[in-house]
């Protein structure tokens, strides 16, 4: 359960300024599926790492699941996002030379999950997102971008956040693949009940989402609920 | 994180850029080797020089003839050339001077020693069976002269291992050989054990014939080059030194201590002084050889640097997906010191091996100590984290936002 009120962040270099977001508010409860949707520059890629615990807002409350988070430390922040929240990047961000098992265990290496435990959860993980058994030893360099993005996907997935970010996922990929990898969200948020925020700056990848919510210069100027979900 | 995941990401790592990795690690293993290598040459000095003046025998006095002057003489006859010392001075010292285990007077020249067609100018001395326990002569065959060949002045020597060389090349039993010395015909009784020798001075190339044969047949004088002593314990030098310049003294009626005709030198003395000799010289190579240490660290901060700003990116995922300050620090300390580790460990086997090489084709004493080596992994080990920690700061405190936008 996410609550936003008033949500501000001002970006200072030196001596310039930049409000890149001003007065955001607005709530997502558990299991909704909801897309943040805006040209580039509009703040969505702030307003994601605000609500992903990477960054804290210069104004305005922001609670989780009930609780003020806004005057954490860097290491109590990681210990929340180790428990609650998982992360897809436009460009994937895989450990290169490094197995999918093994980029897909690393949030539980840092979670501090025994090892003998890691296999099966990376192994689920994988599997929920449909991702060939024969490529798990595959190292991440070796894989094409809707593989490598599955494995992002499944990192995200394998500690069970109930709140996943995905930052423009379909970015890097071809419109085929990227409607894959949306169909693969879909299921998720139906099967598992992950709540999921999908940040993206194309209609046609937002109307997968239940909920839009459309921001612009930092402000969100729309917040209404997607009446043609696409099923294709 | 466990540790065995510090290890995986770490080998993952250095393994990467192997080139990269391993001319890092060189920096370490040079400045390792060359430290380890060059303390072993200081050793060895050190433990030769100490191994050879304690050869000479522990606890040992040398009274030696100085510089005779009579009251209003002023120049110098120089030393050795005083007929200062007698045997009556050695016997007063030995009965009158308490707290002595052996006295043995000696003198010694340079003759031709000649045995068949081979012959060499060697060292002869002349001393008494005492000098066996005085000097710590062992005998490789044969035995030594007793006080009844010095009674009875007999022609019969024991030899040193270099004599046996040049005349007896091929033979290990030389007893009953015939030598002249100076051209009178002896008998050789023993062959002594070999000392080892460096330097003008060796133990090696010398023959030994009784007192008083040597005082007929070849000084042709009763005068002595020195009289050696062997005190009882190590504590009481000073004061049985004391005690033997105050019976030389009286003995040859001198008052003033200062123009004695003679002089005492203490073996502690002359092992302090080379010690500290050797000592600075092993300190001053190692400070060259911790130069090229400091360098080979430097070269892995200067890596550490250059990998933390291309791992920017990978910092800012590990951070977004759950890692804490102390997860990065750790990963790129380990990095680090694993380098320093590893440079160490073949730091140490070459170092040794040059040493070996050094001692096997230089002819250089080396000595690698146990302490050394350890030395060397500890050192090498906190050059690691040392250098390894402000990159590992710098990692640790990347924000993530900052790294996951960096390109
Ligand atoms: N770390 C930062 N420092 C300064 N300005 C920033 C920083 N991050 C983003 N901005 C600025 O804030 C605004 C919003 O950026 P962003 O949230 O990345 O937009 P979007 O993801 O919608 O493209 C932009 O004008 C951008 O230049
Ligand atoms: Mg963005």
């Amino acid at each position: 359960m996410i609550e936003c009120r008033n949500i501000s962040k001002i970006y200072c270099n030196g001596d310039n300024e930049t409000a890149a977001l001003s007065g955001a508010t607005f709530s997502v409860r558990d299991g909704e599926f909801v897309a943040i949707m805006g040209p580039s520059g509009s703040g969505k890629s702030t307003l994601m790492n605000i609500l992903g615990l990477l960054d804290l807002p210069t104004g305005g409350t922001y609670l989780l699941d009930g609780k003020d988070v806004s005057h954490l430390s860097e290491d109590e922040l990681a210990n929340v996002r180790i428990q609650k929240i998982g992360f897809v990047f436009q460009s994937f961000n895989l450990l290169p030379r490094t197995s999918v098992l093994r980029n897909v265990t690393l949030p539980l290496v840092y979670g501090g999950v025994p090892r003998s435990d890691r296999q099966a959860k990376a192994e689920d993980a994988l599997r929920a997102v449909e991702f060939p058994e024969e490529r798990w030893e595959h190292l991440s360099n070796q894989l094409s971008g809707g593989q490598m993005q599955r494995v992002a996907i499944a990192r995200a997935l394998v500690n069970n956040p109930s709140l996943v970010f995905a930052d423009e996922p379909t970015g890097n990929l071809d419109t085929k693949t990227g409607v894959l990898v949306m169909k693969a969200f879909r299921r998720l948020n139906r099967e598992k009940g992950h709540t999921i925020i999908l940040i993206t700056h194309e209609a046609e990848i937002a109307r997968y989402a239940d909920r839009i919510i459309t921001i612009r210069d930092g402000e969100i100027v729309s917040d209404m609920p997607n009446r043609e979900v696409r099923n294709d | 994180m466990l540790f065995s995941d510090i290890i995986l990401e770490t080998s993952i790592a250095l393994l990467a850029n192997k080139v990269r990795s391993g001319l890092t690690m060189l920096g370490i293993v040079i400045g390792i080797g060359s430290v380890i290598a060059m303390i072993a040459v200081g050793q060895g000095a050190q433990k030769s020089v100490e191994d050879r003046i304690q050869s000479i025998g522990s606890n040992l006095l040398m009274i030696r003839p100085g510089f005779a002057r009579s009251p209003g003489q002023t120049v110098s006859q120089g030393q050795g050339s005083s007929t200062s010392l007698t045997l009556e001075d050695a016997q007063a010292i030995e009965s009158d001077v308490s707290f002595l285990s052996a006295v043995a007077p000696s003198v010694s020249g340079n003759y031709q020693v000649v045995s068949g067609g081979s012959n060499t100018r060697t060292s002869v001395t002349g001393t008494l069976p005492s000098y066996v326990t005085v000097r710590n002569i062992e005998l490789e065959s044969g035995s030594f002269f007793t006080d009844a060949h010095d009674t009875r002045r007999s022609k019969v020597a024991v030899i040193g291992p270099d004599v046996r060389d040049e005349l007896f090349p091929d033979e290990t039993d030389v007893a009953g050989k015939k030598i002249r010395i100076n051209g009178i015909d002896f008998t050789v009784l023993g062959l002594t054990v070999s000392k080892g020798s460096s330097g003008m001075d060796s133990a090696d190339d010398v023959v030994y014939v009784p007192l008083s044969t040597a005082a007929q047949y070849l000084t042709g004088s009763d005068a002595l080059s020195m009289i050696s002593v062997t005190v009882s314990d190590q504590s009481i030098m000073d004061q049985a030194s004391a005690d033997i310049t105050e019976l030389l003294l009286a003995r040859h009626d001198i008052v003033d201590e200062d123009s004695a005709d003679f002089r005492i030198m203490n073996q502690s003395d002359i092992v302090e002084t080379a010690s500290s000799v050797t000592e600075t010289f092993t300190l001053l190579l190692g400070a060259v050889a911790g130069i090229s240490l400091l360098v080979g660290g430097i070269g892995i901060m200067n890596m550490m640097l250059t990998t933390v700003t291309e791992r920017t990116r990978e910092i800012g995922l590990r951070k977004a997906i759950g890692a804490k300050r102390r997860d990065i620090s750790r990963q790129f300390l380990s990095e680090s010191v694993a380098l320093t580790f590893l440079g160490g460990v073949v730091g140490v086997v070459l170092g040794w091996g040059a040493a070996a090489l050094l001692t096997r084709f230089g002819g250089v004493a080396t000595s690698v100590s146990g302490i050394s080596v350890v030395l060397a992994f500890g050192v090498s080990a906190v050059i690691g984290i040392i250098f390894g920690y402000y990159p590992a700061r710098r990692a640790a405190r990347l924000n993530p936002i900052e790294a996951l936008r960096y390109e």
